[in-house]
């Protein structure tokens, strides 16, 4: 088994997915022979050809558009977008079309497309390269949207996702494509969707969190630890639609819930969790669920960007009050 | 002529029939054949009906907010007639002619625009797509459609049909765009019926034609009198030969929409009665009538007994839609996913319990 990075997970995944499926494609811009900007693409073009593996024209609309017209005819595109900050033209495809093509015809039709795209701060890109709006796709019905945080975990999801007959919102974390190396075994076999994975088991408070935030996140678990705090660290991976169940089931235990996303804060899914907690497991709460997210800011450049970016000290102020709550 | 473009000439109009049913030029043989014309002529007899049932329906309260097709009965017939089976449609949502010759259903469409989703489940030709509501937004599925016959290596084409408002849309280029590059086998129906809503098509476009528009994507682009199903169906035909062949197309069919935009639109608060009227006098269904009347394949009692037949068909889907059992509420979850959510199954049994 050999230890690879996050985006080669994701180019693996990919190579598997489409030598096990001949109906599976890969298409965005520079795909092809530049491999993806990133290389989440890399290698593709040479083993399956440009039939399969499409460079398309600078048209995020149409790149999300046309994977669902290959969908309903029965493929399944794999489409990148460049950054998450360029979605934007794709998304009247996503909400309008993809999401709901299964619904709006009984069946007929189905949308069995990945729109994969990288996401979130920290790598010090230029304007637009760093937004983190995973609660936009998080909030349409028929989507799923799914965050890994390690690149096992990105092979499993991203073969999962392949095969979903239905769409999936596939974000990358930017930050962490080339951060850890893991070993990830090309087995072939796909990661559960819908459904949290526990990083570190904890008595005492459960950090609740998703995609490049699980670093930080976990670091901070590490520092309570060192004064005799168990935290469960959560890592959601699927937001939709989401694991309730082991949210709950951690924080009946626990009793003390922190939230952590770099996401501007207003509106970010957080809320949404706060919300299902507060609904199920309020009387199981010891201490207000809290939440730690990037500021209700743009995104700033790269100058600012770690100040923006939630830390490890920023999380543990907050579980550290959350923890002495009486 | 505003935004002439040096060096262009836009496509000539092509035509057979002038305003009033008279040979313009001679109809390619096998089109002036009695049961083709009459066929064509049939379908757009039933059209039209079929439209004043539903806006009847709606004016009485028995269908959600209807978009008629009256006035462009020939570009919708002729283009759908024009399609092999195999062909896939992605229509806007006033293509009725060409979807009712495609097998979907009076009481399909009817479904739908009363608001009952099993409206889009066609039982008739199943890989079409439900029509359309965001202007342009099916340009693109036409892109990934055409591609997916192309993979597959199959003599099939992707016939996507949009209005003048729609081209003003990025999505309507990139869409063209990405068939030149591909050479896909796509046709784009432009159906200019001259208004989008209040808008006439001088607002959405200085350029003199809309088929210039293939122009910058590198395809063909082509212009027929709309109002001339013989010419519409003619040109389609030629049109679709030349996307299997790998040469995607870009067709402006001129026409004149003679209703309201839709049942919720008041088209005098915009548009003069006088432009209104003289575009009546260009109608193709009337066109095609003096046309078959005057080579003798079509008489008075033929005409009677048509409109007896297609009002006959025409009530009797009205009266199936109405007959029909309401949905299930839980339909609203059911066809969401491929298979529910847990997460959902509290909101499904909420509804359930409620409307059960
Ligand atoms: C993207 C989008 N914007 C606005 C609307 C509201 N709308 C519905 S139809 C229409 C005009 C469409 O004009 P055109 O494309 O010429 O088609 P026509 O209605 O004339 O057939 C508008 C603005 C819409 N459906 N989609």
């Amino acid at each position: 088994m050999a230890e690879i990075t996050l985006v080669e997970a994701v180019a693996l995944a990919q190579a598997r997915a489409m030598r096990d499926d001949p109906s599976v494609l890969a298409l965005g811009e520079d795909v092809g022979k530049d491999g993806g900007v990133f290389r989440a693409t890399d290698g593709l073009l040479a083993e399956f050809g440009p039939a399969r593996v499409r460079d398309t024209p600078l048209a995020e609309g149409l790149i999300a558009g046309m994977a669902v017209g290959l969908a309903a005819q029965g493929f399944r595109p794999v489409a990148e977008i460049q950054f998450m900050g360029f979605v934007y033209p794709a998304v009247d495809q996503i909400v309008n079309h993809a999401s709901r093509l299964r619904n709006r015809t009984r069946g007929r039709l189905t949308c069995p497309m990945v729109l994969r795209m990288p996401t979130g701060a920290g790598i010090k890109a230029p304007e637009h390269h760093s937004e983190s709006m995973e609660a936009m796709f998080a909030h349409m019905p028929g989507l799923r949207v799914v965050i890994p945080s390690s690149p096992a975990r990105a092979y499993g999801l991203l073969l999962a996702a392949i095969r979903d007959p239905d769409p999936v919102i596939f974000l990358e974390p930017t930050r962490l494509y080339r951060a850890v190396k893991e070993e990830v075994a090309d087995n072939g076999e796909a990661a559960a969707l819908d459904q949290c994975f526990t990083l570190r088991g904890g008595s005492d408070l459960t950090f609740v969190t998703w995609g490049a935030m699980t670093r930080e996140t976990l670091a901070a678990a590490e520092a309570l630890a060192g004064d005799g705090i168990e935290a469960e660290v959560i890592d959601v991976a699927t937001l939709k639609p989401l694991d309730e169940a082991s949210i709950l089931e951690s924080v009946a235990r626990t009793g003390r819930c922190v939230i952590v996303h770099e996401a501007a804060l207003t509106g970010g899914f957080g809320g949404e969790i706060a919300a299902l907690i507060g609904e199920k497991a309020l009387l199981s709460l010891a201490a207000p669920v809290r939440r730690v997210a990037g500021f209700d800011t743009v995104v700033p450049l790269p100058r600012m960007e770690d100040l923006y970016l939630p830390s490890v000290e920023r999380i543990l102020a907050v579980a550290r009050e959350t923890v002495r709550f009486q | 002529m505003t935004g002439d473009c040096q060096g262009y000439s836009p496509p000539p109009v092509i035509a057979y029939l002038d305003k009033a049913g008279a040979v313009l030029d001679s109809i390619p043989a096998e089109l002036d054949d009695r049961d083709v014309l009459i066929g064509l002529y049939r379908a757009m007899v039933l059209t039209r009906t079929f439209d004043q049932k539903a806006v009847s329906l709606q004016r009485t309260g028995r269908l959600g907010t209807y978009a008629s097709s009256l006035g462009q009965e020939a570009v919708s017939v002729g283009l759908g007639a024009a399609m092999q089976a195999s062909d896939v449609l992605l229509p806007a949502f006033r293509d009725h002619g060409a979807m009712l010759w495609r097998g979907v259903t009076m009481v399909e469409i009817l479904q739908y625009w009363s608001g009952d989703e099993r409206g889009s489940d066609f039982k008739g030709p199943r890989e079409d797509f439900p029509v359309a509501i965001p202007v342009a937004s099916q340009t693109t599925h036409a892109v990934g459609v055409a591609m997916a016959f192309q993979l597959r290596g199959e003599a099939r084409a992707a016939v996507c049909v949009l209005g003048d408002g729609a081209t003003s849309k990025g999505d309507f280029y990139e869409a063209i765009n990405a068939c030149g590059v591909w050479k896909l086998p796509a046709v784009f129906v432009i159906n200019n019926n001259q208004w989008a809503i209040s808008e006439p098509v001088s607002m959405q476009t200085a350029a003199p034609t809309l088929a210039q528009k293939a122009v910058a994507a590198g395809i063909d682009g082509i212009r027929v009198d709309g109002n001339d199903v013989i010419a519409v169906r003619h040109v389609m035909e030629r049109a679709l030969e030349q996307a299997r062949q790998g040469r995607p197309q870009v067709i402006e069919a001129l026409t004149y929409r003679l209703g309201d935009h839709t049942t919720a639109d008041d088209a005098r608060r915009y548009r003069d009665d006088a432009e209104v009227s003289t575009r009546w006098q260009e109608e193709p269904v009337l066109r095609l009538r003096h046309y078959l009347v005057g080579r003798q394949w079509w008489a008075k009692t033929d005409e009677e007994a048509l409109i007896r037949e297609v009002r006959a068909q025409v009530d009797e889907a009205a009266e199936a839609y109405l007959a029909l059992p309401p949905q299930p509420a839980t339909d609203m979850f059911d066809y969401l996913y491929a298979a529910l959510p847990p997460s959902l199954a509290g909101q499904r049994a909420l509804l359930e319990d409620a409307h059960g």
